[in-house]
């Protein structure tokens, strides 16, 4: 059985006080969409730029697709960040190439019929596109990959409800069959349905790890309400 | 975009249940294809997977059959000769029962009242 994604033994913290992870250990599957579930300040964002090679852990080891972090899992690995990082004076036409030159699993044509769909002028500059669609155009790039592992940091955080119906759309669509997703959030009842498994994570501990629908059944109640249940304070 | 869901119980469930019920009130009708899982999948705005589980259960209860190369159509009858419209009838009726049950309704009053209720709508139409 080899896991998609490996973490053993990882630990990491900010400075010598701030521990986030002591002993992380953490296997993911192909071919699932998964949550990482958690109150601020638990981990999530954390574990996903632990992933992406953005942070390197204090000890341990992770492994994706039993390759260690470097160039050789970068370019197998599609993040999206919390926030976004391109330079706004660009037009989304440059952002295409740039992604173009970048990553040799990036499909221009999938970029473009994505942003069709959604009636965004690639001729405009980032700056001059609503807040919405500006984070419709960073899900874009990353979608138009195809990777093994997509990164997600709060996909959905900050639009409006029918811009979330569309980004959950676009995950569902083009996301690669075999790829995994690993998508951070705390907007739970947006998302549950579209998950495979859930990973409830509190203060760098995962305190579950578990198919969706398994534990919905096991507890009658919701992703969310099991949530709001876990992380009571 | 999504069909919806509620809290507690297993989507593919809530999924087959809904499948059900397009079929018993003749929105799908024998003989039509199922789109493909990821077309549903997209439709209902869940996961793939999980639309996976659920049509594979309505296979196995033969509410569904797949044929190998042109994918997956709605059946008429199910194993036993019951048809998907009785089933999700009977549900109905459970629910109604169990209610009045707790109500405190006698199972003697029961059919009566389903009438008496019936006459009274004629008579308001």
């Amino acid at each position: 059985m080899s896991d998609l994604v490996e973490i053993s033994g990882v630990a990491k913290h900010y400075g010598t006080k701030k521990v986030i992870f002591n002993n992380l250990n953490l296997s993911l599957e192909s071919g699932k969409i998964i949550g990482l579930l958690g109150p601020n300040g638990s981990g999530k964002t954390t574990l996903i730029k632990l992933l992406s090679g953005l942070l390197s852990p204090a000890s341990g080891t992770i492994l994706i697709d039993g390759k260690s972090i470097g160039p050789e899992s970068k370019a197998i690995v599609s993040y999206l960040p919390e926030r976004t990082y391109f330079n706004e004076s660009l037009k989304v036409r440059n952002l295409v190439n740039m992604f173009k030159d970048f990553y040799a699993d990036f499909d221009e044509q999938r970029a473009y019929d994505m942003m069709n769909l959604l009636n965004i002028d690639a001729n405009m500059t980032l700056k001059k596109l609503s807040k919405g669609n500006k984070e419709k155009v960073q899900l874009i790039m990353v979608m138009s990959r195809r990777a093994k592992l997509y990164l997600l940091d709060e996909p959905i955080a900050g639009v409006d409800p029918a811009a979330r119906d569309y980004i959950l759309q676009t995950i569902l669509t083009n996301y690669e069959p075999t790829a995994t997703v690993l998508l951070s959030t705390h907007l739970i009842y947006d998302i549950e349905k579209i998950l495979d498994e859930v990973i409830f994570i509190k203060n760098g501990e995962i305190v579950c790890h578990k198919p969706a629908d398994e534990l919905r059944e096991e507890r009658g109640m919701s992703i969310d309400e099991i949530f709001r249940e876990v992380f009571r304070c | 975009m999504s069909w919806k869901f509620t809290g507690e119980t297993p989507i593919y469930i809530q999924i087959m249940d809904e499948i059900k019920l397009r079929i018993a009130r003749g929105r799908l009708k024998a003989g039509d294809k199922v789109p493909s899982v990821r077309e549903l999948a997209v439709m209902a705005g869940v996961n793939p997977n999980t639309m996976q589980k659920a049509l594979s259960e309505l296979e196995r209860e033969g509410v569904l059959y797949s044929q190998r190369t042109s994918g997956r159509f709605v059946s008429d009858k199910m194993p036993g000769g019951s048809d998907v419209k009785n089933d999700v009838g009977q549900k109905y009726i459970k629910t109604y029962v169990d209610e009045m049950r707790l109500l405190g309704y006698g199972d003697d009053e029961l059919a009566e009242l389903v009438n008496r209720y019936i006459e009274e709508e004629r008579e308001n139409e």
